[in-house]
C-alpha cells in the first residue's frame, strides 16, 4: 500500500555491477518507501536476480558505480550478514541445499541471531518448535520438514515454502521475493500469495520479482517496474503488469523511451 | 572431559621408575647397544630385550612403506635420540611468557581461564589437588580389579599379562613402524578389564599418573576378558606440541568372549604453520582383535593434528558374531596430509563391520581414505557397510578414497557408499542472507556432516571436538 508520508527504506542511484569482468547492471535506480509493494518484470537474463543478489550483498558482483541507501545505512559498506541483520530478506529463486543441517536448527539459529539482533528474546529448541509450527500453518507446511536437511531433496515448490516461512520468522524490513511463484502450482501460488500478505503490513516493504503477471494478481503490487538488459526501462502502477500480459515485451522495446519519459 | 584433569599430566614427573640414570638422553642413533640400553634403563626383564631386538631384527630387514599417499622428506632414523629421562616441563613464569598463538586456541576452545596457565605450562598454585584425585579414581578401578597404569609398571607388576598378550595383535615384523615401535618403545598405558567386569567409568589418559614421558614410542595394550566392558579415551583437544617430530605409536586391544572395548581418540598433535613447516608426523599402528564369540572392537578418532597421519584402526574379527567398527572424522588444512582409514578383516562366522569415514580437506591440504575389507573363506554370513564421505573447503585441496574389497565366501553382504562434497560460495552466501556469519555457518555444516561420528563420542568429548573443528578451519572459508 502506498502511504502517505512513510519513509524510504531502499534507495538506490545509478547502480552499476559487474560480474567476471562483464557488466550486468547498467545504472539502476529505485526507491522503495514503507508499506509499498514492488514488482520488477523482465525477461529471463535481464539482470533481476543479479539486482537482488547485489542487494543481498554476493561477493561474486563487484559494484561498478552507484550507491545503496537502506534507511540511513550505506548498505555497499555492509557484509551480507549485516545487511540481514539490518532487516533486508532475500528469498532465493534457486534455494541452496545444505546436507546434513536439519531445518529446524538452521532456522532456529538465523531467527535467534535476528532477535538478537533486535534486542529481543531468543528461543530454545522447545520454544522455537511451537513458535515455527505456527508459522508452518500459515503456509500450510508439513511439520516433517523441520526434520530434513535444509532444502535437500525439496521439491521446487516446498523449496519456495521454506523461503517465505523464513520470511515469516524472521520480520524483515524489506523483502526481495525472487521468482517465489516459479514451480508452484495455482493451489500452492494461493497459500504462498496469502502467506505474504499476512506478512506485508505499512511498516514493511516487498520487492516482488516475477516474469509473469499471474503472480500479481494474489499479491497486488503498488509499482511495476520492467527491466532490460540490466536497466530498468519502464515503471507504471500494477495495471502496466497487465498491459504488458497482452503486448508482450516488443512492446516495451518499442515504446521504452516515450513511456519511460512519460512517466519521468 | 574437563581440560583441568590434563594439568594433571602436565605436573612435573615425580615418581620414575628409574633411579639411576647416569646420563639423561642416549646417543643419537639406533643399534643394538641404544635398545640393550633403554631396556637396562628399564630395569627390564629377559624376555622383554629379546622382544625389543627380535623386532629391531626385523625393522632392519624392512624398509619404509611408501604406498600411501603422503610426501615428506625421507627420516633419518640415525639422527633421532631414542631414550630420555623423564624430566620435568620447564615451567613459565607468567601468562605472558606464553606463546599468544596457543593463547588464542583456548580462547576458541573455551578453555576456562584458570584452566589455561596450568595447560601452558604456567607454574601457578595447585589448583586441583591432583593426587587425590588420581588415587580415588584408581581406588575405584582397583575394587573391581581392573589395573590401569603404564606400560612401563605393569611390565614389573604383572610381566605374565604382558608376555602373554604383548606383540599378539601386532607382531614385532608388523610393518615398518611396528616394528621401530616394538623395539624402542618407551612408555604408554597398560589396561586390563578382568572377567565378568563393567568399567565403571570411562577410562582416560588424563587421569593415568605418569603419563609424562610416554614419548615419540607410545605402546598401549587393553584387555577385556570374557563379558568384560571398556570404553577408553585418548588424547584431548588442547593442542600438544612436542620437539619430537616422528610419532610411531602400537596399540593392541584384545577381546575374549562378549568383551567389548571402545577406543575414542582426539588428536590435536601440532600440524605446522600454514605454509607446512614443521609439524609432527604420526605413523600409528593400532589394532583390535575381536578373539571372541560376540566380542566387539569399536574405533572413533577426530584427527585434526600432525603434519602427516599415517593411521589405520583396524579389527581382526575372529570371533564368530563378533562386530567391529570404525568412525572417523578426518580434518586437515594448510599443508597437512592424512592417509587414514580402516581394516575389517573378518574370519569368523556372521561377523560384522562398520565403517563410517568423514574427511575434511580445507587450504592445500590432501586427505586419503583407505580401507580394506577382508572376508576370509571361514567367515560364512559375514557382513561390511561402509560409508565414505568427504568435503572440500575451497579448491586447492584434495580428498581421495581407496577402498579395497576382498570378499573370499559367497554368503557375505558388503555394501560401499562414497560421496563428496563442497562447501560453496553459495551455501555460505545463503546462510549470511539469514544472518549468520561464515564461520557459524561452517561448524553448523561441518557438525551435519561429522554427525553420524560425533555422536559415538562421549558427550563432553563430542561437545569439545566440535569446537576444535571449527577452530581448525577457521579462516579456510570465505
Ligand atoms: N557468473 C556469470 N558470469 C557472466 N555472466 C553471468 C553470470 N551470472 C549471470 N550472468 C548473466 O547475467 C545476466 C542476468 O542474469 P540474471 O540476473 O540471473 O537474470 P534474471 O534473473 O533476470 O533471469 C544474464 O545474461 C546472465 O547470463
Ligand atoms: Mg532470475
Amino acid at each position: 500500500m502506498i502511504v502517505n508520508n512513510s519513509k524510504t527504506l531502499l534507495s538506490v542511484e545509478g547502480l552499476r555491477a559487474s560480474i567476471n569482468g562483464t557488466e550486468i547492471l547498467k545504472g539502476i535506480d529505485l526507491t522503495v518507501k514503507s508499506g509499498e509493494i514492488h514488482a520488477i518484470m523482465g525477461l529471463n537474463g535481464s539482470g533481476k536476480s543479479t539486482l537482488a543478489k547485489v542487494l543481498a550483498g554476493h561477493s561474486a558482483y563487484e559494484i561498478t558505480g552507484g550507491t545503496i541507501r537502506f534507511e540511513d545505512k550505506d548498505l555497499l559498506g555492509l557484509a551480507p550478514e549485516e545487511r540481514a541483520r539490518s532487516g533486508l530478506f532475500l528469498a532465493f529463486q534457486y534455494p541452496i541445499e545444505i546436507p546434513g543441517v536439519a531445518n529446524t536448527q538452521f532456522l532456529r539459529l538465523a531467527y535467534n541471531t535476528i532477535q538478537a539482533q533486535r534486542g529481543k528474546e531468543e528461543l530454545d529448541p522447545l520454544e522455537f518448535d511451537d513458535f515455527v509450527r505456527e508459522k508452518m500453518k500459515l503456509l500450510d507446511m508439513n511439520p516433517d520438514f523441520l526434520d530434513r536437511s535444509v532444502n535437500e531433496g525439496f521439491s521446487g515448490g516446498e523449496k519456495k515454502r521454506n523461503e517465505i516461512l523464513q520470511m515469516a520468522l524472521l520480520e524483515p524490513k524489506l523483502s526481495i521475493l525472487d521468482e517465489m511463484d516459479s514451480g508452484l502450482d495455482i493451489d500452492a501460488l494461493k497459500t504462498v500469495a496469502n502467506g505474504v500478505n499476512q506478512i506485508t503490513n505499512k511498516d514493511n516493504a516487498t520487492i516482488l520479482v516475477t516474469h509473469y503477471q499471474r503472480l500479481l494478481d494474489y499479491v497486488v503490487p503498488d509499482f511495476v517496474h520492467i527491466m532490460q538488459s540490466g536497466s530498468i526501462v519502464m515503471t507504471g502502477g500494477k495495471e502496466l503488469a497487465l498491459e504488458l500480459e497482452t503486448r508482450g515485451y516488443d512492446w516495451v522495446t518499442a515504446n521504452k523511451q516515450s513511456i519511460a519519459g512519460a512517466i519521468a | 572431559m574437563s581440560a583441568v584433569l590434563q594439568s594433571l599430566v602436565n605436573q612435573p614427573y615425580k615418581h620414575g621408575f628409574v633411579t639411576e640414570i647416569e646420563s639423561d638422553i642416549a646417543p643419537k642413533g639406533l643399534n643394538e647397544d641404544t635398545i640393550r640400553l633403554i631396556s637396562a634403563k628399564k630395569n627390564e626383564p629377559e624376555w622383554l630385550l629379546s622382544f625389543r631386538l627380535k623386532a629391531y631384527q626385523k625393522w632392519l630387514t624392512m624398509t619404509e612403506p611408501e604406498w600411501q599417499n603422503v610426501h615428506y622428506p625421507k627420516i633419518d632414523f640415525q639422527a633421532i635420540s631414542y631414550y630420555s629421562a623423564p624430566k620435568p616441563k620447564k615451567k613459565l613464569a607468567s601468562m605472558d611468557e606464553v606463546d599468544p598463538e596457543l593463547l588464542r586456541t583456548f580462547e576458541k576452545l573455551g578453555v576456562p581461564m584458570h584452566e589455561r596457565a596450568a595447560l601452558a605450562g604456567v607454574a601457578v598454585d595447585v589448583i586441583f589437588d591432583s593426587v587425590s584425585v588420581a588415587t580415588t579414581y584408581k581406588q575405584k578401578l582397583a575394587d573391581v580389579g581392573i589395573i590401569f597404569c603404564s606400560i612401563s609398571e605393569a611390565v614389573h607388576t604383572h610381566p605374565e599379562l604382558i608376555q602373554k598378550y604383548l606383540g599378539t595383535v601386532v607382531p614385532v615384523g608388523d610393518n615398518y613402524f611396528a616394528a621401530l615401535n616394538s623395539a624402542v618403545f618407551t612408555d604408554g598405558s597398560f589396561c586390563f578389564i578382568p572377567k565378568g567386569v563393567k568399567c565403571p567409568m570411562d577410562l582416560s589418559t588424563y587421569f593415568r599418573i605418569n603419563t609424562e614421558g610416554s614419548g615419540q614410542f607410545e605402546r598401549t595394550l587393553i584387555i577385556a576378558e570374557e563379558d568384560a566392558a571398556v570404553s577408553y579415551l585418548e588424547g584431548c583437544t588442547a593442542p600438544r606440541f612436542d620437539t619430537n617430530q616422528l610419532h610411531a605409536a602400537v596399540v593392541e586391544l584384545v577381546a575374549l568372549d562378549n568383551a567389548d572395548i571402545k577406543y575414542s581418540t582426539v588428536q590435536n598433535w601440532y600440524a605446522g604453520d600454514e605454509n607446512g613447516i614443521g609439524g609432527i608426523y604420526n605413523f600409528v599402528t593400532k589394532r583390535g582383535l575381536a578373539k571372541g564369540r560376540n566380542s566387539r572392537i569399536s574405533w572413533t578418532q577426530v584427527e585434526t593434528g600432525s603434519a602427516i597421519t599415517w593411521k589405520y584402526p583396524s579389527c581382526i574379527l575372529r570371533g564368530d558374531n563378533s562386530v567391529g567398527e570404525f568412525y572417523s572424522v578426518a580434518v586437515t588444512n594448510n599443508y597437512q596430509q592424512a592417509d587414514t582409514g580402516t581394516k575389517m578383516i573378518h574370519l569368523g562366522k556372521n561377523t560384522r563391520s562398520t565403517i563410517v569415514s568423514k574427511g575434511i580437506s580445507a587450504g592445500h591440504s590432501n586427505s586419503s581414505y583407505r580401507g580394506l575389507v577382508r572376508i576370509a573363506p571361514t567367515a560364512e554370513g559375514a557382513r561390511n557397510y561402509s560409508q565414505c564421505d568427504s568435503m572440500l573447503i575451497g579448491d586447492q585441496c584434495g580428498a581421495h578414497t581407496f577402498p579395497y574389497i576382498q570378499v573370499h565366501n559367497n554368503s557375505a553382504i558388503v555394501e560401499h557408499e562414497a560421496s563428496t562434497s563442497k562447501i560453496g560460495e553459495d551455501q555460505l552466501f545463503y546462510f549470511s542472507q539469514r544472518g549468520i556469519n561464515a564461520e557459524e555457518a561452517v561448524s553448523m555444516i561441518i557438525n551435519g556432516f561429522c554427525k553420524d561420528v560425533f555422536q559415538q563420542l562421549p558427550m563432553e568429548f563430542a561437545v569439545e571436538a566440535t569446537k576444535l573443528l571449527s577452530f581448525k578451519l577457521e579462516g579456510s572459508v570465505g
